[in-house]
């Protein structure tokens, strides 16, 4: 869901990066975060509430919320929105409130 | 521990002009900001602005960021940018705690300056916890910055400018927007905007409101009522759109958490967004040599935001000892320039915020 054309933006394919996200490789590009990357494939679900274990995405998308946590290279509570995508990043759904290393 | 002159937090738009200024007097600045570019939400915002030149009127926001950072990179000098760095800790002697990745680091400084901006509201219905009942300014930011759009199909809740704004961005992106719903009896943002997405056969719904999001695990629709005069739904009124995703654009609260943990007065002034500072005409807060500007001290425009990190640039300035009738004489004319910005109709709102914040103050 990339946008192609636009009226003022130029948005050129740039780089592919690849990750898993729960064991699966996915492709994102140069300059995207996490989350941007995810939901360029169609993800939206990065995680569960805790006690209700409710699907949870990103909500404010500036680092702000936390909506959306997730495991990232093991590390929970990764603002995945904010976290710029690296070639060969480990992504999991982040289950509970995350374990700190 | 290191040292700095004076030390402001947050790149946006008021950030970036209260460090301006202060660099312009020869003071040595350093700015911290938690993302990897400088801008703020400018860097999202390919709509031209209003208000007047000085503000860069008519340009766009993406294109007003960098005449910001070029202004800003001019004084390169004396300038230190500490990028993706977060202030975990302000104190009152000063001293600013901050992380960078696991870098943990302090900084001792005399002035602060405190430009956090906002962030978005959202408003109680069923499922609003769902993936894919997102900020607007978030839809915003996956579209504009990362190219990425939101969904196919969306609802926008909320008809002030941002939700106008975005709503317009959404068609120029290839998004289908199926309606925008306002709960007052008007469209809340500037007519201009308004009329825009009319054009586009954008349906603006007056007192009409969201009941709940429907889907599992993700958005797959939305159900929406008409409101009575006491702002609740009405039943029998409920229908349902097919959307994939719902933008709330309901409001910003001012970020003061920082303020807060040094201790600095805070009071709720809803006109103004929240729980927003108490700060006196030069913009200092309760804490001598303690600054707020921008969206931290009330939601408003970015041209308000600017205006106001140049009269705190101006006032940290005079406590640092660089004085001068023309620093006088230029804050009374920016005062005066807020002032006129306030004074269109839709500064209705912000004007009675800082009358009640005056009166507080009395």
């Amino acid at each position: 869901m990339r946008i192609k054309t636009h009226p003022i933006l130029a948005f050129k394919t740039r780089k592919a990066i690849g990750f898993t996200f729960d064991g699966e490789t996915f492709y994102g590009q140069e300059g995207d975060t996490v989350a941007s990357a995810l939901h360029a494939n169609g993800i939206k679900k990065l995680s569960e509430s805790i006690h209700l274990k409710r699907p949870r995405g990103f909500f404010c998308a500036i680092g702000n919320c936390a909506s959306c946590n997730m495991v990232v290279n093991g590390k929970a509570n990764t603002r995945t929105c904010i976290t710029p995508l690296e070639e060969g990043m480990v992504v999991k759904t982040q289950h509970g409130k995350g374990v700190v290393l | 521990m290191k040292k700095a002159e004076a030390v402001i937090i947050g790149g946006g738009p008021s950030g970036l002009t209260a460090a301006k200024t202060l660099l312009a007097s020869g003071v040595k600045v350093t700015l911290i900001d938690r993302n990897r570019t400088l801008g703020g939400q400018l860097i999202k915002q390919t709509h031209k602005f209003f208000g007047s030149e000085n503000e860069h009127a008519s340009k766009r926001g993406i294109d007003i960021q960098k005449l910001l950072l070029d202004e800003l990179y001019s004084y390169e000098a004396s300038l230190t940018v500490l990028s993706e760095t977060t202030v975990v800790g302000l104190y009152r002697d000063k001293v600013i705690a901050c992380l960078k990745g696991e870098t943990f680091f302090k900084i001792q400084t005399g002035i602060i300056i405190v430009a956090t901006g906002a962030s978005e509201k959202s408003i109680p219905f069923e499922n609003n916890d769902l993936p894919g009942v997102y900020a607007a300014g978030a839809v915003q930011t996956l579209m504009n910055e990362y190219g990425v759009k939101p969904g196919n199909d969306v609802l926008m809740v909320g008809s002030g400018n941002i939700g106008l704004i975005v709503t317009y961005q959404l068609m120029q992106a290839g998004v289908r927007v199926k309606a925008v719903l306002e709960a007052a009896p008007r469209i809340s943002g500037y007519l201009v905007h308004a009329s825009k997405i009319r054009r586009l056969f954008v349906p603006i719904l007056t007192k009409t409101s969201i009941k709940r999001a429907e889907g599992k695990d993700i958005v797959n629709g939305a159900v929406i009522w008409d409101l009575n005069e006491d702002w609740q739904g009405i039943e029998g009124t409920e229908r349902t759109i097919k959307v994939d995703t719902i933008c709330i654009s309901v409001g910003l609260a001012p970020l003061v958490e920082l303020l807060e943990q040094i201790g600095a007065r805070v009071e709720y002034i809803r006109e103004l967004g929240g729980n927003v500072p108490v700060i006196d005409g030069h913009y200092e807060t309760s804490i001598e040599g303690v600054y707020a500007c921008g969206d931290a001290v009330g939601i408003e425009e970015a041209s308000a935001a600017m205006i106001e990190g140049e009269i705190t640039g101006l006032s940290a300035l005079k406590r640092l000892g660089i004085k001068g009738p023309e620093l006088e004489v230029k804050q009374k004319r920016l005062h005066a320039k807020l002032e006129a910005l306030r004074n269109g109709p839709h500064g209705t709102k912000v004007k009675a915020g800082y009358e009640k914040r005056r009166v507080m103050h009395a």
